[in-house]
Parts: C-alpha cells; sequence; structure tokens
C-alpha cells in the first residue's frame, strides 16, 4: 500500500512550493487569467478589463449552463460474448432444494438473463411435487436484499478474507477449551460430515443443534427423529397442538399428503376426520373439522386422556367439560379406525410426546400413517445440549464457538445467558449473512452465501435425497459457510467437490458423472439412498405427560407462517402477507379471546403491557381473536427487531421469546403472564377488517353427510323469477355473449382443498412485479395483493336479517377460505364503465387491463363487486416513500428480483390479476414454435403453481380433455358454482363447495 | 305588455324608474371596490391558495394523498363534484325553465344565478380531472382523432357521457349568460368614463347599439337558449346519476336516480342561490330588485323540491325491501344504522325535515329563516351524495373487502379550495359585471313595479313624469 506508484500532476508538485500547496485544493488551482485578480485591484472593484470581464462571464455561464444540463448515464451494455445457455428473454430454470427453519422444499428457480426471479416447486420430487410454502416463495427475495454482508468483518469492521483466514486458523490453533458449533438442524449429510470432520482436530468439540421453534420433545419421544408421519394414509387425523398444515416440521408435503383424504367427488364422498384441539387458532385449526380451544395448562390432561381412552388404561382424567365430549367422540373414533389413524401433537414436552407415540403405537399407526423407515430430518435441536453449552459457556470452559443459521442471542429463551456466556468465549465466529443480534457480538462475521448461490445436498426425509444448487453467481463476497471450514480445517478440496466425493457412496455402478449431472438436474434422489446420520442421543422421556402450571393468563409463542422464527425479519413479501386467520400483516400482536378482551375492557388496537414472572415486559396490541382459548393469548415469534441490518422490521412489534419457559431443560413454547392496559393505541394493519360472512352466498359449504345424501344439494344456485318461472341468471341476460374461437381460459378453486395458507398470494406478489406497500398503507386499506385469500368466521347465533348480531364471530367459530382473485367476468361490470376502454375482454376470456391506457378513473374498481381490482395510490419505484417497504422497486440491487416479463405499473392507474398473461401468450408462443396447441398442464398461473393442495386448477375451458373442463363437466350442478352468480358477471372463475365432515 | 293581476305583488318595489335601476346596477361597477367586498375578496383567494396547494399535492404525489382506499375508490372527490354540479342547476332553471314558462320574478335574479351556475360547474368540473390517477391524461377521454391507431374512447362508459353533458352544459350556459350580458355590457360602456373600462366594456359588448333590430334578435336568440338549455336542466343531472344507477352496486344501482337527481340538484341549486342572494341584495342595496317576493317563490321552489327528495328517499327503501335483493337491503340498512348513520342522518334532517319549515309563510319570508334554512340544504345535499357514495362502497358485496373511508387533510383541502376558486369568481363577477339584468328588469318594470300596481290608471301612462329620478312611492 506505502508502496503505491505515485504520479505527479506536474513539477510543481514534486516540488511543493508554497504556492503549488496553496492552491493544491482548488479544482483550478491556476486562476483564470483575468488581468488585475489580485487583491488591490480585484474584479469587483470596476477595474477589470472589458475583455477579461467577458472572459469571466463567458466561463460562468458555460459552467453553470453545463452542470444543468447533467443527465442521469443509465448503460445497457450488450453481451460481447454470449454466455452459454442464456438466451435474452428465455428463462432458464435450476433444480435446487429450499430448506429454512424447518421447512423444506425441492424447488425450481427460474432465472432470467442470469437473475434468478422466481421459485416453482419440482415436480420431480416426491415429497414436494405441488406446491411451496410461502417462505419458500419469498425466500428468493434474500438474494438481492441490500442489507446482506457484503465482506466478512472483524470486530464488526470491513475485512479481507485473507485476513479473517489467516487470523481465524491461527487462533483456532491456539485455542484452549471446547469448541462448539451450534446450528439450527442441518439436513444435509455432507455438512454434518465436513462439521464432524473440522471439529475432529480439536480436543473438545461439539456440534450442539438447536431449533428456535423446537421439536426437542418429539424427537425425544422417536430416538432423535421425527416419526415418518403419512396423512394420506389417516381417515381420523387428531392434532393437539400441532399446526401441521403450516408452519409444523414439514407442512408443503402434509399439505400435500392431507388433501389427498380431503378431496370429494359424488364417485368418492369420503373424507378423513379431523379433530384439532389447540390453543390458538392455526391454519390446520381452520382446516379442522371439529376445532376445540384449549389453554397449555389442559393439554396434558387431553392427551392423558386420550392416552387412556385408547390403550385402555384407567379414567379420562380432569379433561375440561367442553374438551370431554370432542374427545370421547374422537376416542371413539380413532379406535375404530384402527391403521388408518393418526394422533399428532405440537407439544415440546418429551412425556406428553412419549404417551403420543404410545397411541398411535396403539393406533396401529405403525406402517401405514408412520412410515418407520422414513422418518423425517427436517427437526433435530436438542434443547438441553444448547442449555448445557450455555452453561458450559458462562463456566468458561468453551474456547470457540461457532454460530451458524442460529441467533441463540435472540431467540433462546435464555438470550441473557448466552449474551453473558458469550463474553467468557475468546473466539466467537457467526457464518450469519447479515448482523443479527448474535453476529453483533461476534469477533468475526463470515457470511455464508445466500442458497441460491450454493452447493450443498440434503435428506429431509430418510431415502429422499435432494441437490441444491448455485442459480446465480454470488453477488457479494460472501463465501459459503463450508468452503470457510474446508479452508480453516487445511482441507484444499472446495465444497462443490466434496458434496461430489461424498455422492460417490450413494452412486449406482456407472458412470458417476452421469449420475451425478442427473441428480443434479432432477434436483432430487429419491431411490431409497440415504447419507444422513442424526444424533439420536436423546434422553428416552416415559409416556407420562407433564402438565402446565396453570395461570390466570397463559401465554402461548407460535410461529407464524408467513416471519418464521424471525430469520425472514427483512422481508417485506412476508411482512405483507396478512396471516392466514388473522389477516394481520406488518407486526405481531397480542391475539386475545373474546371474553377476555371484554372482561378487561379492551379492543382491538389497545396497547398492553405483557408482564412474565420474571419481570421483563413488552408492549403489543391486542387484536380480539375469535377461537383463541379462553384465559389465553398469543404472541407470534420472529418479531421486535431493532438492527440496522435489517431496517424493514424495524418498529414491528415485540419479541415473545421471552415469554418462553425453560422446564427441565426443555423449551416450553407458553407461560404465564400478566397483562396491563397502558391506553396507548397502535392499530394492526388487516388486509381485511369485516369477519363474517353476513349470510351472504359467496362463499358456499355444506356436510359430507348432505353430500353422500344428495350431492345436487350441497350448493345452492341463484334463481332469477321470469314470467316462464325460476331460470338461471345467465339464461336472462340482455348481453351479447363472447365467442370464443381458439382458447377461453378458466379456473377452478376447489374450496374443499384450498388450506388457506397464503403460499399463492406470495407466489402473485412475486411473479406479477406486486408493489409491497408497507404497514401505512395497509392500514389505509392500499394493499396491492391481486390474489388474497378472504377468511371468514362463523358469526354468533342469530335471527335471520339481524345485521348487528351476524356481524360478530362466534367464540369458537369454524373458518372458511376463499381464494379471491379477478374473476375474469365474460359479462365484466368494470369492462363497461371504463371511459377510455382500458380494461376489455380479450378474444380468450381474459379481462385485460391496458395499463398505459388507464387515466385512473378507479371507476372499475368501484363498479368491481368482487373488489379485485388495485389502484397505484403513489408511484411505488423509485420512490423514497416506500424505499424500504418496496425495495425490490427502489435499490438497484432490489429491482434484479423483478419479472422482466410483466411491466411495473406507474401511479395512478389501476392493476389486478392477468391471469398470469405473460405465462398464457409464452405457452401459446412454445406451442405455435412446435406447430400444435399447448397441451393442458403446460400453462399454470403462479397461483395455481404454488398451491400445495391443487386447489386451484387453470386451463383452456374449450379444450374438453383439460382438467378444468373435466372438473366443471363433473362438478357442474353439484358443488361449482360462481360467486355472485345472480349479478350475471358470468365469471370464468368457478367455485367447488366446501364439504365439511362434521361429527 | 301582458296584463299581470293586481293582487301579484310587485317585482320591484321602492317605485324605481329605469334610470335608478341603471344606476343601482351600475354603481357596483363604476365604483370603487368597497372594503367588504375586498375583504370577501381576500378571503376568497386565501381560499383559492388552499385549493392550488391542495390539487399540487394530489398532482404531484398521487391520489394516495387523499383518504381513499381498495374500496372506496370515490368519496369525497366525486361527492364534490355531484355537489357542484347539482348547485350549477338553479342558474339554468332559472333563465331557461322559467323564461319558458314566462316567469316574471326570474329577472332580476337570472344574472347571478347564471353566472354561479357557470362558476359551480367550474368547479365541478376540475373534480373529474384532478380524481384522475393520471389528470395530464384526461384529453383521453374525449374522442379526439389520435394516432393511438385511431382508439376511441368507450361509449358505454356513462363517465363518458358525463364528458359530454358537462361540457354541453357549460358551453351552453356560458354563451346563454354572455348573450344576457351584452346589452347590460353596452349601458356600462355607455357610461364609462376611463379608457380602460371603455375599451374593456365596449370589446364585451360586441357592438350592441341597442337597435329594434338587435333587440328582436336578442329576445328571439334568447328564447332559442332556453329551448335548448331547458332539456340540459333535465339532461345533466340525469346523466350524472348515471354514473352510479348503471352500476352494479347495492345503492348505486337504481333506476330512481335520474329524477331524484335532477329534483336535488334543482333543490340545492336554489339553495345556494338563496345563501349566495340574501348575502348580495344586502351588501349591493338591492332590496328593491331581490324582494320577499323572489325569495318566497324560490322558497316554494325548494319545499316541493325537498318533499321530491323525500319522497325520493322513502322510495328507494321500499324498493329495496320489495325487491327482495339482500344486498340491497343491507345497503340501506347499512345507511341508516351503519357506522355512517350520523352521515345518513344529517341528510335526512338537513334535507326532508328542515325544508318542511317553509310551510310557514313567516318562514318563508324570514330572511334570515331562509339564510340558515338554504344553509342547512347545501349541507344535507352535500351529505346525500356523500351517503350514496361512500355508503354504498364502504360496504358492497364481498364482506371481505369492507372498509372505512375518512378524509386526509388534503381532501378537506381541495373541497373548502373550490370554495375559494368559486367566490374568487364571484367576486369578480359581483364587481365588474352587472348582477342584476338591467335590460330584462326594465321590461317588467312597467307591468310589475310598485309603480304600477297602485296606481291602475297609470299604467299605460306615458307620463314622463314617471320616468325620473324621483321617489314616487305613495304611503
Amino acid at each position: 500500500m506505502q508502496n503505491r506508484i505515485k504520479y505527479w500532476r506536474g513539477i510543481e508538485e514534486l516540488e511543493n512550493t508554497p504556492e503549488f500547496a496553496k492552491h493544491a485544493h482548488n479544482e483550478f488551482p491556476e486562476f483564470l487569467p483575468v488581468k488585475g485578480t489580485s487583491d488591490d485591484e480585484g474584479a469587483l472593484n470596476g477595474k477589470t478589463k472589458r475583455r477579461d470581464f467577458l472572459k469571466l462571464m463567458g466561463f460562468s455561464l458555460a459552467a453553470v449552463s453545463l452542470a444543468s444540463c447533467e443527465a442521469p448515464v443509465r448503460k445497457a451494455i450488450p453481451y460481447l460474448n454470449k454466455p452459454v445457455d442464456v438466451e435474452p428473454g428465455v428463462a432458464n430454470w435450476y433444480a435446487t432444494t429450499y430448506y429454512q427453519g424447518g421447512i423444506y422444499n425441492s424447488i425450481l428457480v427460474k432465472t432470467r438473463e442470469g437473475r434468478p426471479i422466481k421459485v416453482e416447486p419440482n415436480p420431480s420430487s416426491a415429497l414436494t411435487p405441488l406446491g411451496t410454502h410461502a417462505r419458500a416463495q419469498a425466500s428468493l427475495l434474500g438474494l438481492y436484499d441490500n442489507n446482506r454482508l457484503r465482506t466478512p468483518l472483524i470486530k464488526g469492521k470491513i475485512a479481507q478474507w485473507a485476513q479473517v483466514d489467516q487470523e481465524i486458523t491461527s487462533r483456532l490453533g491456539s485455542t484452549t477449551g471446547k469448541v462448539a458449533f451450534v446450528s439450527s438442524t442441518i439436513i444435509s449429510p455432507s455438512t454434518k460430515q465436513l462439521i464432524s470432520e473440522f471439529g475432529s482436530r480439536f480436543g473438545s468439540f461439539e456440534h450442539v443443534t438447536y431449533d428456535a421453534n423446537s421439536a426437542y420433545g418429539l424427537l425425544s419421544a422417536n430416538g432423535g427423529v421425527v416419526p415418518g408421519y403419512d396423512f394420506s394414509n389417516a381417515q381420523v387425523i387428531l392434532s393437539v397442538n400441532a399446526d401441521f398444515l403450516g408452519t409444523w416440521i414439514a407442512p408443503t408435503t402434509f399439505a400435500k399428503q392431507y388433501i389427498q383424504n380431503r378431496k370429494v367427488t359424488a364417485q368418492n364422498p369420503t373424507m378423513s376426520r379431523h379433530y384439532q384441539f389447540e390453543t390458538s387458532y392455526s391454519v390446520t385449526g381452520a382446516n379442522a373439522d371439529v376445532r376445540v380451544p384449549i389453554k397449555p395448562s389442559e393439554e396434558a390432561a387431553v392427551i392423558t386422556a386420550l392416552y387412556n381412552g385408547i390403550t385402555g388404561q384407567g379414567g379420562a382424567g380432569n379433561v375440561p367439560a367442553a374438551a370431554a365430549k370432542a374427545l370421547a367422540a374422537a376416542v371413539k373414533e380413532l379406535k375404530a379406525n384402527q391403521g388408518k389413524a393418526l394422533v399428532v401433537s405440537g407439544s415440546n414436552d418429551p412425556g406428553t410426546q412419549a404417551m403420543v407415540a404410545a397411541i398411535n403405537n396403539s393406533l396401529g399407526a405403525a406402517g401405514s400413517t408412520i412410515d418407520a423407515n422414513k422418518p423425517y430430518f427436517v427437526k433435530q435441536g436438542n434443547d438441553a445440549a444448547m442449555i448445557r453449552l450455555i452453561e458450559e459457556m458462562n463456566a468458561g470452559t468453551v474456547g470457540a464457538i461457532f454460530f451458524y443459521n442460529s441467533n441463540p442471542v435472540y431467540d433462546h429463551p435464555l438470550s441473557e445467558r448466552v449474551v453473558t456466556g458469550l463474553k467468557k468465549v475468546p473466539l466467537k465466529v457467526s457464518f450469519s449473512e447479515r448482523v443479527d443480534e448474535t453476529a453483533l457480538l461476534a469477533d468475526y462475521v463470515t457470511p455464508d452465501h445466500h442458497y441460491l448461490e450454493s452447493w450443498n445436498d440434503n435428506e429431509p426425509r430418510r431415502g429422499s435425497l435432494s441437490l441444491t444448487q448455485p442459480a446465480i453467481s454470488p453477488i457479494f463476497l460472501t463465501r459459503q459457510m463450508q468452503d470457510s471450514l474446508l479452508t480453516w480445517g487445511g482441507n484444499n478440496v472446495n465444497y462443490y467437490e466434496y458434496i461430489r466425493n461424498n455422492w460417490r457412496k450413494i452412486a449406482p455402478a456407472g458412470d458417476f458423472n452421469t449420475f451425478w449431472e442427473q441428480s443434479v438436474h432432477d434436483g432430487v434422489l429419491e431411490t431409497g439412498a440415504t447419507m444422513l446420520t442424526v444424533n439420536s442421543n436423546f434422553t428416552a422421556a416415559s409416556p407420562v405427560a407433564k402438565p402446565v402450571k396453570a395461570a390466570a393468563i397463559e401465554a402461548v409463542v407460535y410461529e407464524k407462517v408467513s416471519i418464521g422464527t424471525g430469520e425472514y425479519a427483512n422481508n417485506p413479501w412476508l411482512h405483507e402477507m396478512p396471516d392466514p386467520i388473522s389477516k394481520a400483516s406488518w407486526g405481531n400482536y397480542v391475539a386475545m379471546p373474546q371474553r377476555m378482551s371484554e372482561e378487561m375492557e379492551l379492543v382491538q388496537g389497545d396497547v398492553v403491557k405483557v408482564t412474565t414472572p420474571s419481570g421483563k415486559n413488552f408492549e403489543l396490541p391486542v387484536l380480539v381473536q375469535p377461537g383463541q382459548a379462553n384465559g389465553t393469548v398469543a404472541i407470534a415469534m420472529g418479531y421486535g427487531r431493532s438492527l440496522e441490518s435489517m431496517p424493514v422490521a424495524e418498529g414491528l412489534g415485540a419479541s415473545a421469546f421471552p415469554i418462553m419457559t425453560v422446564v427441565d431443560n426443555t423449551v416450553l413454547y407458553t407461560g404465564p403472564v400478566t397483562i396491563e392496559k397502558t391506553g396507548a393505541v397502535s392499530p394492526i394493519a388487516q388486509t381485511q377488517t369485516h369477519h363474517t360472512i353476513m349470510d351472504r352466498l359467496v362463499v358456499q359449504e355444506s356436510s359430507l353427510a348432505q353430500y353422500k345424501e344428495n350431492p345436487k344439494e350441497v350448493t345452492e344456485y341463484i334463481r332469477i323469477a321470469t314470467k316462464e318461472g325460476p331460470a338461471k341468471p345467465a339464461t336472462i341476460s340482455l348481453w351479447d355473449d363472447y365467442e370464443y374461437k381458439n382458447h377461453h381460459w378458466g379456473m377452478v378453486i376447489d374450496l374443499n382443498s384450498c388450506i388457506g395458507c397464503g403460499a399463492c398470494t406470495v407466489s402473485c406478489h412475486i411473479e406479477n412485479n406486486v408493489p409491497v406497500v408497507g404497514k401505512a398503507e395497509v392500514l389505509n386499506r392500499r394493499d396491492m395483493h391481486w390474489m388474497r385469500i378472504d377468511r371468514y368466521y362463523s358469526a354468533v347465533e342469530h335471527e335471520e336479517g339481524d345485521f348487528a348480531e351476524m356481524e360478530n364471530p362466534a367464540e369458537n367459530p369454524s373458518v372458511i377460505f376463499q381464494p379471491m382473485l379477478c374473476q375474469h367476468c365474460n359479462h365484466a361490470p368494470c369492462e363497461t364503465v371504463c371511459p377510455v376502454a382500458a380494461t376489455m375482454h380479450s378474444s380468450e376470456g381474459i379481462n385485460q387491463m391496458v395499463y398505459n391506457r388507464c387515466v385512473g378513473t378507479r371507476y372499475c374498481a368501484n363498479n368491481c363487486p368482487y373488489k379485485v381490482r388495485r389502484f397505484n395510490w403513489f408511484a411505488y419505484f423509485n420512490n423514497d416513500k416506500f424505499a424500504n417497504e418496496n425495495y425490490m422497486m427502489n435499490s438497484d440491487l432490489g429491482k434484479m428480483v423483478l419479472n422482466p416479463d410483466v411491466t411495473v405499473r406507474a401511479r395512478g392507474v389501476m392493476e389486478k390479476c392477468s391471469f398470469c398473461v405473460q405465462r398464457v401468450q409464452l405457452g401459446k408462443l412454445e406451442a405455435k414454435r412446435e406447430n400444435r396447441r399447448p397441451k393442458d398442464g403446460e400453462i399454470v398461473t403462479a397461483c395455481a403453481q404454488s398451491c400445495p393442495t391443487e386447489a386451484i386448477v387453470f386451463g383452456d375451458m374449450l379444450d374438453p380433455e383439460s382438467r378444468v373442463s373435466q372438473i366443471l363437466a363433473r362438478e357442474q350442478g353439484e358443488r361449482a358454482f360462481h360467486v355472485l352468480e345472480e349479478l350475471n358477471t358470468q365469471p370464468n372463475v368457478t367455485y367447488l363447495t366446501k364439504i365439511r365432515n362434521l361429527a | 305588455m301582458q296584463h299581470v293581476s293586481p293582487i301579484r305583488e310587485p317585482l320591484v318595489t321602492g317605485g324605481k324608474t329605469y334610470h335608478d335601476i341603471t344606476e343601482d346596477v351600475c354603481r357596483q361597477v363604476e365604483a370603487k371596490p368597497n372594503p367588504r367586498w375586498a375583504a370577501a375578496f381576500a378571503i376568497s383567494l386565501v381560499g383559492l391558495a388552499i385549493f392550488f396547494y391542495s390539487v399540487y399535492r394530489t398532482v404531484w404525489f398521487g391520489i394516495g394523498e387523499w383518504g381513499l382506499n381498495k374500496t372506496v375508490g370515490w368519496a369525497w372527490d366525486i361527492t364534490n363534484f355531484v355537489w357542484w354540479v347539482g348547485i350549477g342547476h338553479a342558474g339554468t332553471l332559472i333563465s331557461a325553465v322559467l323564461l319558458l314558462f314566462r316567469q316574471k320574478w326570474r329577472s332580476s335574479i337570472n344574472r347571478a344565478a347564471e353566472a354561479m351556475t357557470i362558476f359551480a360547474v367550474i368547479c365541478a368540473a376540475m373534480f373529474p380531472v384532478i380524481h384522475m390517477g393520471r389528470p395530464w391524461l384526461a384529453y383521453w377521454v374525449l374522442p379526439l382523432p389520435n394516432t393511438f391507431g385511431s382508439l376511441w374512447v368507450n361509449f358505454n362508459s356513462p363517465l363518458l357521457w358525463d364528458v359530454f353533458a358537462i361540457s354541453t352544459y357549460f358551453s351552453v350556459s356560458l354563451v346563454f349568460w354572455y348573450i344576457g350580458l351584452i346589452p347590460d355590457f353596452a349601458t356600462i360602456r355607455d357610461r364609462a368614463v376611463g379608457p380602460i373600462a371603455r375599451r374593456a366594456y365596449s370589446a364585451l359588448s360586441l357592438g350592441w347599439t341597442g337597435s329594434a333590430k338587435g333587440w328582436s334578435r336578442y329576445e328571439t336568440v334568447s328564447l332559442i337558449l332556453a329551448g335548448v338549455a331547458t332539456p340540459l336542466v333535465l339532461s345533466v343531472h340525469t346523466i350524472v346519476s348515471m354514473d352510479f344507477a348503471t352500476s352494479v352496486i347495492p345503492g348505486w344501482h337504481t333506476t330512481i336516480f335520474p329524477p331524484y337527481f335532477v329534483a336535488g340538484a334543482i333543490f340545492s341549486g336554489f339553495a345556494m342561490v338563496l345563501t349566495l342572494m340574501i348575502i348580495t341584495r344586502k351588501v349591493f342595496k338591492l332590496e328593491h330588485y331581490i324582494t320577499l317576493e323572489h325569495i318566497e317563490s324560490m322558497n316554494k321552489v325548494i319545499i316541493t323540491t325537498g318533499s321530491i327528495v323525500g319522497i325520493a328517499y322513502t322510495t328507494e327503501f321500499f324498493i329495496a325491501w320489495y325487491s327482495g335483493v339482500e344486498y340491497e337491503q343491507y345497503a340501506f340498512i347499512n345507511r341508516a344504522t351503519g357506522p355512517y348513520w350520523w352521515a345518513y342522518w344529517s341528510m335526512m334532517t338537513c334535507n326532508v325535515i328542515t325544508p318542511q319549515l317553509f310551510w310557514f309563510r313567516s318562514i318563508r319570508r324570514s330572511l334570515t329563516a331562509t339564510f340558515i334554512i338554504s344553509i342547512f340544504v347545501n349541507i344535507g345535499m352535500w351529505f346525500e351524495r356523500f351517503v350514496i357514495i361512500v355508503t354504498s362502497l364502504h360496504r358492497d358485496y364481498l364482506p371481505s373487502s369492507w372498509a372505512m373511508f375518512s378524509p386526509t387533510m388534503i381532501d378537506v383541502g381541495v373541497y373548502v379550495g373550490t370554495f375559494g376558486l368559486f367566490f374568487t369568481l364571484f367576486f369578480l363577477f359581483v364587481k365588474f359585471f352587472p348582477v342584476v339584468n338591467m335590460a330584462e328588469v326594465k321590461a317588467i318594470l312597467k307591468s310589475s313595479s310598485g309603480v304600477t300596481h297602485t296606481h291602475a290608471d297609470t299604467m299605460h301612462s306615458t307620463d314622463k313624469d314617471l320616468n325620473t329620478n324621483t321617489d314616487h312611492r305613495h304611503e
């Protein structure tokens, strides 16, 4: 650095004369050769010569006008040498794997011009062939997050990799004491092997796995693995506080399995029955046929009663009266369905889980609803080991610690002990992609790649392998954790080679390269080959459920479908995604049952102070949640961040982790709290503020009994009175019908299959460059979702026509979801009212929005009975007002995620669902190039593609072979209905009536 | 000259002569601005500044500056639009319909009422433009030849009909008003002393000489324009009402809207005329031309149209019940008992109950009462539009999308700002234009002034004494 060659501007600089030094900092060291500019006869004293004056003036004028002419330079640089496989305008797809916080999805990544822009399910996968989790969709944005670390840090200062490597290697060499590697669950066989190889160099090494939302109890009861649940074989399902369709273990896989027995047709009118005993209202609870709210302190009693009832041991225990009846029915039914029944529990108490395992055992679950040979590995966290490590840190026996995908300073209930312990650890290294709470205290932050920049392998379930391959070369100077370990361990292979070498073990005979390339191409290898070994030294628990101590107010800490345990705190897509049940976005809240809110005289938005027994407290607004068990409140984890690296999460909610309690080395996601009113008000940004259906026929449901009796009577069809008698609205139209000659696109949404998970809403957001508007604008009711899921609670009992009463949800309401998007009406109310014809009908039945013709009168939105049109109230791109919430459209890096096939809409224009017209056009073009018609299933909308339960089917209604046509033909007059049919809008979106298997 | 019943009260009192009329009306134009006028004008300019600021915010940052949301796409903007258009109705009604019906009492108020119409329509026309997301493209709503691939407007859209209705109405009203002004401009021109005033009024009077031929053509044109303008009185608000009536939103989709809107428009227009005229006659000492008789006549129109509006409200409720359509029924129950009940009951109180006080003659002829009730009617009619627009939209078909609307300061600013715009124009008008139609008032002087009524024998007299500037009142 010191020896850099120096160039002089002239001999004066070399000599460095006093005169040079005086003027060196000026832009023009030699002033313009104006005579008389010296002090005694300056330009201002009137003695300047005319020529000099003119020179000066001319120069100033030119300078000023040049300065004003400055225009931004935007460079479009063509390829000089075109990269192989990159065709401008043509997408490339790469199979890879998403795994984060327990959620596993085998995915395909769509890249355009080298940029990953969309995540889709990998149909080759047996585990997750359909749909994705909402988080998998949104995880893409992490790649383009400006707040990711761009270089390693030493004590918070930007550093070079070489220096970091050198320092860490030397400090590791001289470390005394234990070397600990703390991670969340790792499902990569190669990574695990690598970590243990890395650790073998040290005298004392431990790889501690812990999960922020732990399944320790479940693992303890099942030998360190999650039992190989298979909901597709279950005719009776009973879940106690396990949100297996939303966040628990493997929701995408479970949803696919679960829905197989929930889809009905007139030929096959059978359905599984689903009992749910839970504290807070979860997505899973919303899908249950029987849902019973219970307190955490009652959970043990319920499980015990179940255990006693099924294994035939002893009495029923002290089950709350409300649950007893449902429980008795459930026991009877479970027993009647030997080998076709499954009980799951979300409890983290090993004793409880041991009881559940025993229950499943005596129900004959083994081999049918639980595949013992195929356990899940997606949760491996060991609470006891982590707690022990924290104590060791405090005792000063830990010499070095590594944090990989783990942030205990934030998300561990003993975070204060973690902080004090960390002070005693000489070497602390974090692999965090950003400076999170733990990385803030680390000596070194060696940022890991985003998963879309990484190579890896995965084994989420025994015998199901998959690969993670990069879809883009690293954007920043980050390095994959595994490569860092290899470097520090003195191993010269890179991680890619390391995985390949590892995979040779399972490769079949023959050319390894062919096998490898095929595996990378498919993304999955589900031949039964297994590589992962899990730590099975969990202490087996005796099957005695340990009751949680009852308290006046029992709080539960739950994981939101969107934000997870907090790893997505900087992801605006997930913040904007409304919670499936509460429909609240941007922040957490105290979900409180109606009765408690009335007793405490609280209304929604009132801020309360929540205090734990240890005196920790925080303030959050109240959300009145029907169905929340009485005497309990629920608070979502993952909020309350205030770090520079997470500006999106700044000021949103509070951290609920302090509520969690540690009992016998087990983390319980519940604890007693006291709640006081503060008098402050903080409104909650809900995308839906009216919660009951008001006895309207916009969404229809019936019972399985009725459906079996007569499938033609489950749906109510509106008929209009005419002098010839009641007639279908469509038959008495004043309008001329469109003639569709080539295609007629349509969609069928099966309300029986929709679990309300919300993956489609996020997928739609990403596919269509829908802006994120942020909390303030959601509060203004200006969210931009093209696709939303309407959630209705059943109302309290009321007289017919008692409108005031029907606005009130029942205390424990049933929930129905209705995905709502542009209905693409054939007689569209929006089309007739636009003065400039900016919205019109396509020759293929799609209601089109011509953005550049729109003048923004909003008449179309007013006249839309489905209220699916969204207006650009502001410019959401290149607008500092939204720089934080909508960085996808406001920073150069963020903009890389935008779909180049879809226009970013200008301020003042209307937008709405287009049936993914860009995909329709692409599909038609490709078919045309091959001189054929598009095949059914080739053209899929983003929502349909991301649906894990195939609730949404899109296709050509003119093609009699298409699935849409077949479903419509089958369900006509039975379950198929149009929303608001009496308006004769004749939508191209058809819904299928929801059937409940009521007990 | 037609016969006028002697029991009719005179339309011009105070024994005014032709010369008096000229003097009384021209005084305002020729005199120095009086301090009360100047103060009022200054306040209007402040309002105008608020208007410009609010519009700047709206156009520069976007419609998001207002309180609208995904469910309520129109609120104050279109409420204000319909309200101002409604106010504009009285002018045309007074000048055209009453001319055809030969209602002489219109003569002294038609000028101001027409001016009010034009200014109200200007205010109204602001809203369809600024409520657009991209107002700089507002000309796209005109069926102009273009190079966008010869892209036409959508003739199905009621908003397009609005464009035609409002622009026709505005141009016809403007021409009608201006033609009526020509003889009076000529009078002022002839009296003008300053060179600027003389040139200006000379240009404005378009070379009017007052020849018999000129008068004859003037009368003919007035009659033709009245004929043209009369259907407009009905058509403008009919078409405005179709913005709502042709939609599918419960509470909007109502066949009763055209007559109901027209009645409402006349109702609010007359109320506004009264509000303004009661002030103007006082400030400009025109009590002899705008008499209690005029005010009473207008109050009668108000009670009639107010009752029509009241019946319309009731009919809507009946039809909602009778239709058996649950959405329709809910829309109306929600109006009366939902979260916006206060808006609905403000409307009912102001529009239906207060005008019924005019059944009492004493109230009809009380300036204070009339003034207060006219303000009430203006408020009530604003709420009527607010109720129709916002309470219908905020809870329409799908309960999932139900939302509330609350205005922002910019919403308020635009509305208050249009008052600034309106009054700026109005005060300029009263200062520089003759507020009362001198020519037409002179034409009725003989048949309907106090003098001729009390002296039946002098009704056809040519006695020059009667045409002097002396007071001829006989106690």
